[in-house]
This record gives C-alpha cells, structure tokens and sequence, in this order.
C-alpha cells in the first residue's frame, strides 16, 4: 500500500493545507518514504490484540456540574487577527 | 565558582542562608544570557523585568522569613510550548510567533506557587516535531558544547539552556524523547515521568496520548526537586493521575545493591555507534561494581514502537493542530477574500515543512478507508509494547538502554531526510509508547568530545526507582560536574 | 406512481445543565457574545476538555425513557472538520461506542399507534455561533453556546410522513421535558432536527438515495421542509433525474430547501478516541438508580388523567404532551376539582394567549392555583363564563388573582333579583319592537333581549336570572 498523488491531494485538502505542483512532489517523495516505513506494522500479528484507548486505563473521571467563572473577554479576543463587537470577525460564510 | 555553576540544591541553600540574593542571582543569570544566548541561541523570550520583579517579591518573603518552597528565588526557564499567561508562547511557530497565552499551566500555576522565578521562554523544534531544535521557525539552538551541532530536540533550547547556564533548571516537554534525547546531547539530566504524573493542561498539544512535560536539570537531585514541584493529580487534566506524589528526594538514596537491571540487547545493536555502546558498557560495569545484577533481555516489539509512534503522534497531530485556522488567534494570511482562503493560505504559511508532514501524515492514517490498516494497527502494537514492558518489569526493577544512536550531529547534516530522522528516536520512543517514566543521566564522552546519555526507564509511577539508580550512579561517577566551556 | 417516504431523523437536544460539557462556563441562553467562555470551549492551544458528570446522567436518563440499552463502557471521539463555529477544529462526539442504542417510542397519528425505532443516542459538544455583520459583510462568531452538551438521537428509517415525523419529534420533547434534561425551547434552538429522506415505488425493499436537511428549529418547519423534499423527490424521479446524496438547508421564510455548496472533504471526518478524556463504565447499580427514580412518563400520566379524572383521550393527550402543561393542571387541581372545565381553559384561552404573546408556560404571571381559583369563582355562580374571560386575560396582564380582580372591577355576578328585574325593565322599554317580535312567535327577540340586558349590565347580570325574568315579564 502507497501513496498516491491524487491521495496527497485529498488528504491536503482535509487537512486544509494547499501546495503548489513543485511542493506536491517534494510532498509525495517524503510522504512515501514514511509510508513505506509505517508499512512496517504489516509484519506484526495483531489478531487476538485490544486496541488502547486509554494509556493508564482509568475512567469516569468526571467533573461536577457546578459553574466557574469565565474569562475576561478581552483576554479571549486579544489575540484575533480580526475581532468586531467582541467576535472574531471573517468573511462572508457561503453554504 | 559562579553563582550560575550552582544547582538548584546548592543555590536554595545560599539563599536561605540569604548569602545570595534572588535579585542578585536573577542578574547574574539575566548578564550571563546577554553574553552567552548570543552564541547558543536557547531563548525565544527572555522576561528580565518580570523575572527581577518577581525576585524583588521573594527576597522580601525571605527577608520577612516566611516559609518558601524548595523553588524560591531559583531562576527557571520554560519550553516555549508551555502557556504563560502574558508572556508570549510561540511552540517557535510562525503560526504562534505573538501568541500571549490568556492563561497559565498548571505547571506554571505550580512552579510560581513555590516561588520560582520565570526567566523566559526557550527554543523547541515547531510544535515538539523535531528531533534538532533545527525545525524552529526563528532560528537554530547550539550545542553549548560545540556551536557547530545541534543541542537536540524537541527540547533543545532546554536542554541547550542548563548546558551553558542560562537557567538553573527548566521544563521540557516529551512525546517521542524530546527531553531525554537533547539532554543526553547537552550533557544534562531529562527526566520523562509517567503518563499522567504531570498535568499537561496548558502545554500545547502535539501528541496528547503521548505528550508529557518534565525537568531538564544539572544533576539527579535537581531533577526530584523539580519533579517534586511540578507533580500531581490536576483536576483541569482528565489523563493527569490519581496517584500518590511522593516526595522524590527521599528516592536519592546512593545504594543500588541488589537492584535488577535488563539491558535490552535492541538497543545495543546494530546503528548504535561504537562511542555509545562504550559508554554505556562501562555505566553498566559502574552499576555491577556497585552490587546492582545487570542482565540482557529483550524487547522484540519495541522495534515496531518507532512506526507505530509515527501513525500515533501524527493522527493526534493532525487533530490537535486543526484549531490553528487564523481565526481567533495566530497567524493569518494577509492574502485572503474567503474563508477558505484564510483556512488554506494561513495554515500553509504559518506552519513548516516538517509540521505539514506530521499533519499529512496523520490525515491520512485517519482518513476512510486507512484508520483500520494504520491507527488501529498502531494503538494494537501499542497495547502490545505495553504488556511487553509488563513482562519486563516483572523481572527487572530498572531498564538500561542508549538515549540516542549517537552523539549531536553537525548542524544542518541530516535536515533533508525525514525518515533517517525519525529513526533517531528508536531507543526513547517505546518508553512514550508504554507511558513509563525514564531518565536521561550523562554517562560518559564519544570521541568527538560530545557528551552521551543513558537512559534509565521505570515501571509505571515508579520515578523513585529510576531517580535512585541515577542518583546512585552520579555519586560514583563524575560526569555531571563536567561543564562546556562557554 | 405510488411512492413511499422513507424518514430517519436525528433530533440534537441541548442538556439541561447548569455548566457546558467540557468546562465549567455556563450553558444559560443569550448573554453578551462570547462572555460565557474560557480557554476550553474557545479551543486555546494547550486547553483540555473535562466531562460534566450531569451529562452522563442526563443522557443515559433520556435511554432508559426512550426504551434504550444503555452501554456498561462508552468512549467519546474526535469528529474532524473545519468550520468556524467550531473552535477545536473537531468536535467530541461519540462514534463507536454511544451511551444508549436500540430503544423506541410510541407515536401516535390519526389514531394509529406505531413505535419509531431509535437506533442511538449519544453526547457531544454544540458548536458557537456565527452572526452577520451588519455593516461589512463578514461574519461574526460568539462561542457562548459552542460546548454546551448536546445529546443526538437518531432514529430508525421507521417514519414515513411529515405527520409522523412531527408527532415523533413532540414526543421526544415531551419525553425530554418530563425528565427534565432538556428545556426543549425550540426557537432558542435548543432543539433541532436533521431529517433523512428518500423516497421508493411502493413495494420496493431497496431505499433509495437520501438527502439530510439540517438544522430544522420548529415543528412548522419540520412539516414544510419533509413536504417540500417529498415533492421535489418525486418530481425528480418522474422527470428521471437523479437524486443526490447531499446536505440541504431550508429557507422557512421562502419555503424553500436547497443544496448546500458541497465541499469535496464533507465527509471525511476522521473519527478517533479522545485521547483526552477517560472512557465512561457505568454500573448496574447506577443505570438501575437511574431507572428506578425516573419521573413519570407522559403515556402514564395521560392514562391516569383519563381513568381517574375521566378527562376525554382528547384532551389528555393535549394537556401531557407538556410537561408544563400538566403540571400546570395538577396545580389547578389541587385547588379545583372541575379538571374538564381547568382542562377547557387550558386548551382555549391559555393556550391561545400564550401564541399571542409568545410567552413560555412558566412565565405566565400568575401560578397554577389562581386559574383553578377562577373555575372556582364560575363554578359557584360569583362570575359568568363571559365575566371569567375578561378576568382571565386580566390576569394574563397583571398577575393579579382572579378574586382581585373581580372585586377590584366590581365584576361580581348581579344575581340580585330586585337589580335584575330593574335592568329588564329598563330594556323592555327601550325595546317595544322585540316584544311585538317575541308576541308573534320569534323565540329570537328573547335572545336579542337577554344580550341587551347584559351590555346594560356590562356583562355582569346573571344570564340565567335574565332568561327567566324576561320570560316572566314577556307572558304577563
């Protein structure tokens, strides 16, 4: 199992990052060199092994319902790039 | 003998006995960083103003006598992927280059509850990923011991920081051996704790299942001393652990009889360099002569930890870093009309090239059609290095291995070849796999005069095991008074 | 051709806690943009989710009410998309392992009894909000709402109408308004649908291709939006078009649904275990706790209203399908025992003055008592039913108790005889026409009287007194 370029394509595009034609091969090399090397998985029986979910496999930890304060808006907003009326402010949204 | 010479022990001491001043040691350390950062480059941000003022503030509280913490008035330095509330907090990103954190750490919390004092902010490889501190966005950290290499990473600018002496102590963060591995390059003791020992709320997430912080220290005492400071259950941190903190200087016991210790016959194979093995086979000759059983064994998974860190770290990578979209912090594009233009052009300018792979990289092993072939696979041969180190420690109290193949590389000599770098972690990354604790201690010179690390790796919450064999072995041995000349 | 409509629906209800899901910000509706928020739900680098214990609760509460299995091990996972109300770039949901699966509910349309399937219900984070700027164009995003708990219950493809599917969504808020874990006000949003829907040739067994509407906010809309796909559906289908697998909005001030741009990474959302957060087991002890103090159902109290209070099915049905409701009228009870007429003045005027001033049932001014102290004042002769009215709608203005307002207007009922007779008289004189009618056998003219003689009384002379007096003058 490899890379494709149309798969680099696609998953560039989930992970909302764009490259040009020369950065897309530069990309596919160094992608398919890693590939190839988490391929080693393949050579290791997993069949009767559990997944882990949870590293020290503790559960139900759990807050209570009970409110905290919340921030300072303008220690929430001060880093925007762009902020009006207390939002963070971007274009137009299209669906 | 310089006050910046001094650790953490021996400086807490001096004060108390208020033969120094915290001002006067805050100067001393703000002085030498003019002369010195120049050179080695560890400092993102350096807060002078803040850290004196601080000081000022605990030189009162011990002139007033009150009781202070084992951190008092002790000039400490910070990761730059650890959030400081008003001091900016860059992961030495593009992405986060004037990022001011609304909030502390719980480490931070912790650090500044026992009085320490914030000298500043260090240099990392961009968000953790990096093996050389060379994947900084800003600029490269030296090797205090030879300019022309790398101080390692991620924690380079940490470890590169106590190496020269522009801290006493500082806080590093490992997800794959990013506090052992450039200790080890820098001559200075890394200690990883357990999975969940640490709180991580606050620290900017690479590889959350992964990700721990840790000391970066001068010496084995300092090392429990810090751990000490920065440990415990954190209600803000769900993985953080309900489990006794205990105190960890009262691990430094110099006695390692009748400890067992497994030397995995992995690691001490083929692409671990002749100075290495050396030196580690003459710590282990230290430990028997000290009356400790030293034994090979084997550990045959923990060859695959290394693939399957890659899928893991990089699935969680791919997730954690999607909230940097130029939206309510960071950086944004200035070549934008739609919000899709902000989402692509931001991301793809304000993160480098190593970080783009980790993210692609992730993507993929997540994405339809591959989460069963990789990420499941991965968190399989996960559970499977887990038991491994199970099995281990039902024998041995204490597992010895190299922290790197080698000794710091020259600058810019292995840059281009991702996969060659990632297989630089091969010894370190099993312990982050497993979530065991492990400690880096130096051992020893190779022949081109840089230091090496050994690496000491416990069960589960068991920091005190390792602390004591390290300790032990620094006792016996002198290369932690070993200085770079800089 | 005949066609059936195949519906599945997945109904997000936010939780009725005092603090988000993940940190201890609060959940209360409105407040000034992003001023219920912190660190965790405005996603800051290095911020970490802990979960509400409630939510848990709350939502395994909703299973065992829904019929549902409820899990012993639960895992929440990261649901990977970029969208601005999103502040983390993923949301916690849960994928592989919800809290409840495989329940059902009991609907009921045209007399016709019919459980709707739910396949899973599972917990997870709101999303904050995007406002248009006035001014320039852009959007604005507050996250107060981004991290409230939510819980999503999907149903089976069981519906086959817009009558079913409203009936199904009513019940469900009744349900979750009886177990008091949702407000269910559904214009603030806090209950939404996404409808499924596809259509078949009658007897086929293979479904065909759905469409999901999202984000419908009222029953009026759900009913126009499932009408308006059906048809577009079919008219597909006759002029043989395809039908797309696509994401819809609807337009309820145009009527219209359409397609949303569909982006080519839509669906890939890459779901995995939350490897910040603890996997959740729960105990039979307390899944069984949790059972065995649930509150009373709507099904139940419907049938104890119509065996014990002898309330027709009708209006049972009505007065339960809120919780409010009924428990406005068990208020009124307490102080009445006349439920039909309580039950009557629920349904009509109540009701109708709630539409008018678009008020919710527990800010009516007045409490529960009052009105079955106003059943009470008809009952026993001190007002008529038309006086009763007007009270009524005092009360709605002030909050006033309907024996205030009686006294305090002078609206008690005349049933003086001397008083009534002098009224009578008075509008038989002014009337000689009506007794000429009435003389030559025009039963009207008596009504025309009696209603004369009480706008001369202003509403307040005993209709009944009137009847008989005029009667009594008429044949003398």
């Amino acid at each position: 199992m490899n890379i494709t370029k149309e798969q680099l394509k696609h998953i560039a595009n989930l992970s909302n990052l764009s490259f040009n034609d020369e950065e897309l091969e530069k990309y596919l090399v160094d992608m398919t060199g890693i590939v190839d090397f988490v391929n080693q998985l393949n050579e290791i029986n997993t069949d009767d092994v559990e997944i882990t979910t949870s590293i020290l496999g503790e559960y139900n930890i759990f807050r209570e319902d009970e409110i905290k304060e919340s921030f300072d808006r303008e220690l929430l907003i001060q880093n925007a790039p762009d902020s009006q009326d207390g939002m963070f402010k971007i274009p137009r949204v299209i669906e | 003998m310089n006050l910046f010479d001094l650790t953490i022990h021996e400086l807490r001491e001096k004060l108390e006995k208020r033969e120094i001043t915290s001002v006067q040691l805050t100067k001393c350390y703000l002085d030498r960083i003019k002369e010195v950062d120049e050179k080695t480059k560890a400092y993102v941000t350096v807060c002078g103003e803040y850290a004196l003022n601080r000081a000022k503030e605990i030189d009162e509280k011990y002139a007033k006598g009150e009781k202070l913490g084992p951190l008092a008035g002790i000039p400490i330095a910070i990761k730059d992927n650890i959030c400081t509330k008003g001091i900016k907090t860059t992961c030495s990103s593009k992405m986060l280059e004037n990022f001011i954190p609304p909030y502390n750490a719980t480490v931070i919390e912790k650090l500044n509850a026992e009085d320490a004092i914030i000298l500043g902010k260090l240099n990392m490889d961009e968000f953790a990923m990096g093996a050389s501190n060379e994947r900084s966005a800003f600029f490269k950290t030296k090797n205090p011991w030879n300019l022309n290499k790398v101080p390692g990473g991620s924690s380079g600018g940490s470890a590169s920081c106590v190496g020269a002496n522009l801290a006493t102590a500082t806080l590093g963060s490992d997800t794959g051996g990013s506090i052992r591995q450039p200790a080890s390059f820098c001559g200075v003791v890394g200690l990883k704790p357990t999975y969940g020992r640490v709180s991580r709320y606050g620290l900017v997430a690479f590889a959350s299942s992964l990700d721990q912080i840790g000391p970066l220290t001068k010496d084995v005492t300092d090392s429990a001393i810090m751990l000490n400071a920065i440990s415990g259950k954190d209600n803000m941190d769900t993985t953080s652990a309900n489990v006794e903190v205990k105190d960890y200087t009262k691990a430094l016991i110099n006695d390692v009889k009748g400890l067992k210790i497994g030397v995995p016959k992995e690691y001490m194979g083929e692409g671990i360099s002749e100075d290495v093995k050396d030196a580690i086979n003459k710590a282990i000759e230290v430990y028997k002569s000290l009356g400790a059983t030293v034994e090979e064994c084997s550990i045959p998974v923990t060859k695959y930890a290394l693939p399957a860190y890659y899928i893991i770290s990089g699935a969680e990578a791919s997730s954690n870093l999607g909230r940097f979209d130029g939206i309510r912090y960071g950086y944004r594009t200035k070549n934008y009309s739609t919000l899709s233009d902000i989402y692509r052009n931001s991301r793809s300018e304000g993160f480098g090239e190593e970080v783009k792979r980790r993210i692609l990289t992730g993507t993929y092993v997540l994405s339809s059609g591959y989460y069963d072939a990789y990420y499941k696979k991965a968190q399989k041969v996960r559970t499977k290095v887990i038991n491994e180190y199970k099995e281990m420690f039902e024998k041995y109290d204490v597992i010895l291995t190299p922290v790197s193949p080698t000794t710091a590389y020259d600058l810019n000599s292995k840059v281009n070849n991702p996969v060659e770098m990632y297989l630089a972690d091969i010894c370190t990354v099993s312990v982050n796999i497993a979530g065991v604790p492990a400690i880096s201690v130096p051992c020893g010179f190779g022949k081109d005069n840089m230091p090496i690390g050994m690496q000491l790796i416990g069960k589960h919450f068991d920091e005190e095991t390792i602390l004591r064999a390290a300790y032990t072995y620094e006792q016996n041995t002198n290369w932690h008074t070993m200085k770079a000349d800089i | 051709m005949d066609y059936e409509v195949v519906i599945g629906l997945e109904v997000h209800a936010e939780l009725a806690t005092k603090t988000k899901i993940y940190c201890g910000c609060s959940t209360e509706f409105g407040g000034d943009p992003n001023t219920h928020c912190c660190p965790v739900c405005t996603g800051m680098p290095g911020a970490l989710p802990v979960l509400n214990k409630k939510v848990v609760e709350y939502a395994v509460k909703a299973g065992l009410a829904m019929n549902c299995e409820i899990a012993r091990d639960s895992k929440q996972d990261r649901k990977n998309y970029f969208y601005p109300d999103l502040p983390k770039a993923y949301q916690i949901s849960q994928f592989d392992m919800p809290l409840c699966e495989n329940g059902h509910v009991e609907i009921e349309v045209d007399g016709q009894k019919k459980n709707i399937g739910i396949t899973r219900i599972h917990i997870e984070e709101d999303a904050g909000k995007l406002n248009h700027d006035q001014y320039g164009g852009g959007a604005l995003v507050d996250l107060n709402r981004a991290c409230v708990p939510l819980i999503e219950i999907v149903s089976e493809p069981d519906i086959r109408s817009a009558e079913e599917a409203k009936a199904y969504v009513e019940k469900l808020k009744s349900i979750l308004e009886y177990l008091e874990v949702s407000d269910c006000k559904m214009q603030e949003g806090s209950l939404r649908a996404d409808v499924n829907l596809s259509i078949r040739k009658k007897g086929e067994t293979k479904f065909g291709t759905r469409t999901e509407t999202k984000n419908l906010n009222s029953f009026r809309s759900i009913v126009r939006a499932i009408e308006f796909e059906i048809e577009r559906q079919i008219e597909a289908v006759e002029n043989g078009e395809e039908i797309y697998q696509e994401t819809r909005r609807w337009d309820d001030d145009r009527g219209i649904g359409y397609a949303m741009r569909t982006k080519e990474n839509a669906d890939d959302y890459r779901y995995f275990p939350e490897p910040d957060l603890s996997l959740i087991k729960l105990s039979e002890d307390y899944i069984n706790n949790l059972k065995d103090n649930l509150p009373e159902m709507p099904d139940s109290r419907k049938a104890r209203y119509v065996s014990e209070l002898g309330l027709p099915e009708y209006d049972a049905t009505i007065i339960t399908a809120s919780k409010k409701m009924a428990d406005f009228f068990e208020g009124a009870l307490t102080v009445c025992s006349n439920a039909k007429s309580i039950s009557n003045w629920l349904m009509g005027d109540f009701t109708r003055l709630l539409g008018e001033k678009e008020m919710e049932i527990e800010n009516v001014p007045f409490s529960a008592q009052d009105l079955g102290e106003l059943v009470n004042l008809i009952d026993s002769g001190k007002i008529s039913s038309a006086i009763a009215k007007k009270v009524f709608e005092e009360m709605f203005e002030s909050g006033k108790q309907p024996k205030v307002i009686v006294e305090e207007k002078g609206l008690v009922q005349i049933s003086d005889e001397g008083a009534i007779k002098e009224i009578v008289l008075k509008v038989l004189e002014n009337n000689p026409q009506s007794i000429a009618d009435f003389k030559a056998g025009k039963d009207k003219a008596l009504g025309f009287l009696v209603g004369q003689a009480m706008k001369e009384s202003r509403g307040k002379a005993n209709p009944q007194m009137l009847n008989k007096m005029f009667l009594e003058e008429l044949n003398k």
